[in-house]
Parts: C-alpha cells; structure tokens; sequence
C-alpha cells in the first residue's frame, strides 16, 4: 500500500514532527512498506467482533477521594528548560 | 572473592543475613564487575556510586523514573531530565532494601529488538559482544548474564523483557497485564507496556516479582492478585498439561537449532511427567505482529505527544511557539519512535481509523479469544521465545520489518495480556536458546513452578563461555 509524500507531510503536520527532506523521503518508503505489512489485518471480516482496548476487564475503578499534598512548585518546574516565576515559559504562539 | 557471574540474588541475599559479607563488600563486587566489563558490554547509562538500602543491589531499565537519578529512556529527548518522584516499582524495591547499582541501557522509547535504538549506543551480548542483546531491555539482560547485577527489572511491551532474555540465556518474565504498576514509567504503549523481572535462576525472578507485584492506587489499571506470589520448589510436573502451538513452533524464520533446543526442552517435561500436546491458535501467529505493529504505534504517537520541550528535556531554539515544538521533537527524537509516531498517527487519522486501529483492536479480541480456549485445554502453553539466536549488530537496523519480525513469538500473548515466562533451555551455534512458557491471566505461580522444574531438568549453565 503506498502513502503519498503528500500524506507524510499531513500525518508530520498532525504529529508535530519538522521532519527535514531527507526524512520524508525515507518515510515514504518505510511506511509504505510496513503498512503493506500491517494492512493484511483487512483480509478479516470482523464485522461482528467487538474492538479490545484494554486486556484486563476492569470496570469503574473508584478511590477515596483523598486530598494529598501536590509536588512542590519547584520540583514541578526543576527540569523546565526555561522558566519565569511559577510558570513554564515558552516562545509566542505564531499567529 | 566474590563470584557475580555466578552468584543468585537469593544467595546473595543468604550471604548478607548471615552475615558473611557486608551490603558495602556486595555492592562493590557489582561496581568492580561493571568497572571491567561494562566498557565493553555498555549494560548501564549510568551507574550510582552511592545509593541507599543494605539489600542486594538491583540495575533498573532507563524507562523506570528515579527520584534524584536521570532517567532517558534512551532518548535525547529526555536528556538531563532528573525524575522529582520515584516510579511506584523504584519505591517498592527501595522500601524492600534493593540498593540501585545503576540505569540499564534500552532502544528509545523501549522501541526495538536490539538496544541498538538506543541514542547512546548499544549493549552487546555476553556470548559474543559482536552480536545484540535482544531489546529493549538488552541492557538489563546483558547485565544480569554479565554478573554485573545479580537481578534487574525491563519492562515489555511486544517481548521487550521475554527476548533480551533468551537471547542473553537467562530468565526474564512478563507478567500478566496489570499485575505491576505502570505508575512512573515512561510511557510507550499503555494497553500493553508491563514493568517485570530478569534474573538468573526462576526462583529469583519469583521473588523480584513478589516485591514489585499487586495493585497501586496510583495505577487504576492494576488488580489485587488473586493468589500470593510462591517461590517454586520441587521437580515434578505429574498432572501439568502443555500444551505446544502449532502455529507458534511451524513459523516460517524459526532457526533449526532453536526448535531443537526447544524439542529438547518439552521431552525433559514429559519425563518429569508433564502431559505435552499439541494445539492451536491459527490466526495469532498471522495476524499478531500486523495487529500489534498498529496498536503500539497508535498509542505511542499518543503517549510520545508530551514531549514538547516546555516542561523537561532540551528544547530547539525557534522564534514562535509551534516551531520550538515541531523541532524540538524532530531534533530530539530517534528513527524508531518517529517511524511509530507517524505510523500510529497514520493509523488513528480521519478516513483509516476504523481500517486499521479500528480493526486491529478486533484482531487483539480474536487473539485474546484463541489464547483463552487453549488454555481451557492446557496449563502452560509453550513454545521458543525468540526464532532466532542472538543476531550480529548492524544486521536489520536498515530493516525494520526484519527489525520487527524479532517479536513474532512473544507478541500475541503480550496482546492478550498474559504472563510469559522466558527460561534458558539449550545453546545453538554455542548462543542461548528461549523456551517461552505462557499461562492464564495471573498465573505466574503456573508458570513458576513449571519454569523452576525444568530449569533444574535442563541444568543450563547461565555463564557464558567466554567468560567462565
């Protein structure tokens, strides 16, 4: 099954990927391939079975609602490449 | 003299109540073996010179958070990133007296059968260091062949614990889906990632397993295990009904001298009285990797969205808040986890959601279903764990397919959330050969003792000879 370099922009565009030339040329052809692979799941007529999201058949799982003290602000912010005061800082949203 | 190579935790454990050595004189057994064969092997990211706890010391893989210890999961993207809390199986294995001797090496993202995703090189295998380790968690199992731990704990998504083990000849379990608490570990694909143990010997993978095992309130996905956990005695298997896959022992790449060793394996349970038949689970084998090669992806490209470069890790320089991210993500992420973003974003995307991830999701309830009947049949199911012995570095990194194919056995239990158990069962070409062993939803205790018996049957020597 190909996927066009025109779709593997849209799917980097959708992950948030600056994926460079190079890269989405390779891309092409590996996802390409894989998804020959990966694509026989549609020789199945499924129709009548229901999807698996989770192996474990857990239903509601309830807790005390218990207040607990959070992470102090500065563990919170400890690793943040930059910072202002109490908050993570970033550059500006491009309009 | 302290051998590591060769002692057990459990016996380590025995010197240390006995008082016959200190938690000091143990600790510095490990770090001396590291010092001289970690060089060569690259088992560990980093090591702790200092930690606390007077037990016996443990290796951690780099995707289990440690308070005060930087925690990559392999990538760049994580780089320099020091966890604030310690991951529910860190603080479990701290508050049993576990000492931390070090982060064990993993492909990114614990994605591959190699380590040799790893952005920061990979681990070689103690049988022969021109060959991989298995992935992820090579690290973790080349350490625990190499003495330079005597137990650690990987974590296994597609067979990430079960393979590094085979391929380095010693014993690693996956336990049941929600048996272990996920809570604290970075996240890869959260329907089928589980945290479990690697040792030498299946009685010390028991009682890893027992420390680290039951429900977390921190983990709405955990259970209460049904029975405690029991370390195995005892060789008999008289009344144990094994069942043998069909599907799973014909599949096309499976090496001569696997399925011989593995043959080997199942005649010493039957002498030890163990009922071996053959069964069937005709489209798990099939349909397993393409069904698990779209629900890994799509929850990966979920998970893997947090990493933005705001909170943590390095950030790309760029003047608006959109371009920071699209490059702090191109720049800090490997081939693998982008290849599994972009596939798992293809897979959940307008127009082929329900074609693949849709459908993919009622293969798995097919799988769950075929793996559920023949174990009404069988306590055990049993089969190789890896198709091949370990592989020469450098063989299927410009493959991914060939990559993948690694996981064609340990998969389609993963995706339907039972314990596998990976015990050494013979060598071919003078590398180790895997017997998976895989049972009910929570029945490691199955698994232990059938593990434990023919452990002792087989009498495999867990040193390889290189280094004996």
């Amino acid at each position: 099954m190909a996927i066009s370099r025109d779709e593997v922009l849209h799917v980097a565009r959708l992950a948030r990927l600056a994926l460079t030339d190079d890269e989405v040329e390779r891309l092409t052809r590996e996802l390409g391939a894989i998804l020959d692979a990966v694509g026989v799941v549609s020789e199945l007529d499924l129709a009548e079975i229901p999807p698996t999201s989770h192996p474990l058949a857990l239903v509601n799982v309830w807790d005390e609602d218990e207040p607990r003290p959070s992470l102090p602000l500065d563990d919170v912010l400890a690793n943040a490449p930059d910072r202002e005061g109490g908050y993570f800082r970033v550059p500006a949203w491009e309009q | 003299m302290i051998d590591t190579l060769r002692l057990t935790a459990e016996e380590a454990a025995g010197l240390l109540e006995r008082g016959e050595l200190s938690p000091a004189e143990l600790r510095r057994a490990y770090l001396d073996a590291i010092a001289e064969r970690d060089p060569e092997l690259h088992c560990y990211l980093r090591t702790t010179e200092e930690a606390e706890g007077e037990g016996v010391p443990i290796g951690l893989k780099d995707v289990i958070s440690t308070k005060g210890v930087e925690t990559t999961a392999g990538s760049r993207i994580l780089s320099g990133y020091v966890p604030v809390f310690d991951a529910t199986v860190a603080a479990r294995v701290k508050a049993a007296g576990l000492s931390l001797l070090g982060k064990t090496n993993t492909d990114e993202f614990a994605m591959g059968s190699s380590t040799e995703n790893s952005a920061y090189g990979p681990s070689r295998n103690p049988w022969d260091p021109s060959r991989v380790p298995g992935g992820s968690g090579g690290g973790t199992a080349a350490a625990v062949t190499a003495g330079l731990a005597p137990w650690g704990l990987g974590s296994d998504t597609g067979g990430s614990i079960k393979q590094p083990s085979a391929l380095c000849g010693n014993v690693g379990l996956r336990p049941t889906y929600g048996s272990v608490s996920r809570y604290g570990i970075v996240a890869f694909a959260s329907s089928l990632d589980q945290i479990g143990p690697v040792a030498k010997t299946v009685r010390d993978v028991a009682l890893l397993y027992s420390v680290i095992a039951g429900r977390d309130p921190h983990d709405s996905t955990t259970a209460e295990l049904q029975e405690v956990p029991r370390l195995p005695e005892g060789d008999s298997l008289a009344g144990v009904r094994i069942g043998v896959p069909n599907e799973l022992t014909e599949a096309e790449g499976i090496e001569p001298g696997v399925k011989e060793a593995v043959a080997g394996a199942l005649e010493r349970a039957q002498e030890l009285g163990a009922e071996v038949d053959e069964c069937s689970l005709p489209r798990s084998v099939r349909y397993g990797l393409p069904c698990y090669y779209l629900i890994a992806p799509a929850e990966a490209s979920s998970n893997l969205a947090r990493y933005d470069g705001v909170r943590y890790g390095p950030r790309a320089q760029a003047s608006s808040y959109q371009g920071t991210v699209d490059r702090t993500r191109d720049e800090g992420f490997g081939d693998e986890p982008k290849r599994r973003i972009m596939l798992g974003t293809y897979a959940l995307s307008a127009g082929y959601y329900e074609a693949f991830y849709g459908q993919a999701q009622k293969v798995r309830t097919l799988i769950i279903e075929e793996h559920r009947a023949a174990l009404e049949r069988f306590d055990v199911l049993a089969c190789a764990t890896s198709p091949t012995v370990a592989f020469p570095l450098g063989e299927r990194v410009e493959d991914p397919l060939a990559m993948y194919a690694a996981d064609l056995l340990t998969i389609p239990s993963c995706l339907a959330g039972l314990p596998g158990l990976s015990i050494p069962c013979g060598l071919s070409d003078g590398l180790p050969v895997g017997l998976q062993l895989i049972g009910p939803q929570f029945g490691e205790n199955t698994l232990f003792r059938v593990g434990h018996a023919l452990e002792r049957a087989i009498g495999f020597d867990t040193v390889p000879e290189r280094l004996r």
